[in-house]
């Protein structure tokens, strides 16, 4: 165990910015990226059902 | 003719890939996670200080990964790049544009967490040398050929072109990681290779190896979601994609 201390933890020494700053922008990008992908997908079911529905429509 | 072998062209196609990629996803979530959780567990409770860089050193667990994994997502993205010019699959070039935002991702932050540690240890965010150089231009690849394929209409064509910018752009990859021998950089030399023995404590070097694999679990699973949407997206007109249970609800 290297921390005494939760405030320990986060001063990292004196690196806090530069520790959290990395691991910080890692976890965000980490969690939109995947957010986006999906949405992408969600997006493109959404624009086919709306193709589909139309068609339909144009067929009655 | 079936004698136990796999007939992997069967999974070359759209319709077949489709929903095998999404029964795998959520698999290699759980991995992401498994070897995330292992690897922040080890790099900040169990690795030891560094006598040298004190704390600053743990930026290693997330660096080395991200590094590792851009140069090599631009080696898959290239192989399925060759592989889409000389079969003309439609799959390898959706699986290659798939593969660029997340090799882009991992450049950035690749160059990112270094700005970082390079601060308190170099004292400089940036240095025109060749290894951050070189993964910078690895970077510009990336968005080039992002930007090339969405620049042309026909998908197709946009892969023809992708793929021919990615093969070109392959030469970049020995130079990187070459880089720290052939030229005398700033950057410090490779810390794990294949033939000598890692020069590092125990605990940090499964830390990094932990979360470089948790990095190669999530840019599948995140490649795997990407890929679905293009799949949909390029074949929005084929018959299969309409019999999809996504659409029946």
């Amino acid at each position: 165990m290297n921390w005494g201390s939760a405030s320990e933890f986060f001063a990292m020494g004196g690196h806090a910015l530069y520790v959290w700053g990395s691991f910080g922008a890692c976890a965000v990008l980490m969690i939109v990226e995947p957010i986006l992908a999906a949405r992408r997908r969600t997006t493109a079911l959404d624009e086919l059902r709306r193709e589909i529905r139309a068609r339909k429509e144009s067929n009655e | 003719m079936s004698n136990g072998i796999i007939n992997w062209f069967k999974f070359s196609s759209p319709q077949t890939f489709y929903p095998l990629a999404g029964k795998m996803i959520p698999w290699f979530w759980a991995l992401t996670a498994i070897f995330g959780v292992a690897g922040l567990t080890i790099g900040f409770f169990v690795a030891p200080t560094d006598a040298q860089q004190g704390e600053g050193y743990r930026i290693i667990f997330v660096h080395v990964p991200a590094s590792w994994m851009s140069m090599f997502i631009y080696l898959v993205m290239a192989f399925w790049a060759a592989l889409g010019l000389g079969f003309n699959t439609r799959l390898s070039g959706m699986m290659a544009s798939a593969l660029a935002p997340t090799g882009a991702l991992m450049a950035f932050l690749s160059l990112w967490t270094g700005a970082l540690w390079g601060k308190p240890m170099w004292g400089t965010w940036w240095v025109w040398d060749a290894r951050l150089t070189s993964e910078l231009i690895l970077f510009f690849l990336y968005l080039g050929f992002i930007a090339l394929q969405s620049a042309i209409d026909d998908a197709r064509r946009a892969d023809k072109a992708g793929a021919v910018l990615a093969l070109v752009g392959v030469i970049n990859i020995p130079i990187i990681y070459f880089s720290v021998k052939w030229w005398n950089t700033l950057h410090q030399g490779a810390s794990v290779s294949l033939t000598k023995s890692p020069s590092m404590a125990q605990t940090m070097l499964w830390g990094m190896l932990l979360m470089a694999l948790a990095f190669w679990m999530y840019s599948i699973a995140v490649s795997l979601t990407r890929v679905r949407a293009i799949i949909l997206e390029r074949e929005r007109h084929a018959g299969w994609v309409e019999e999809l249970p996504e659409l029946k609800s």
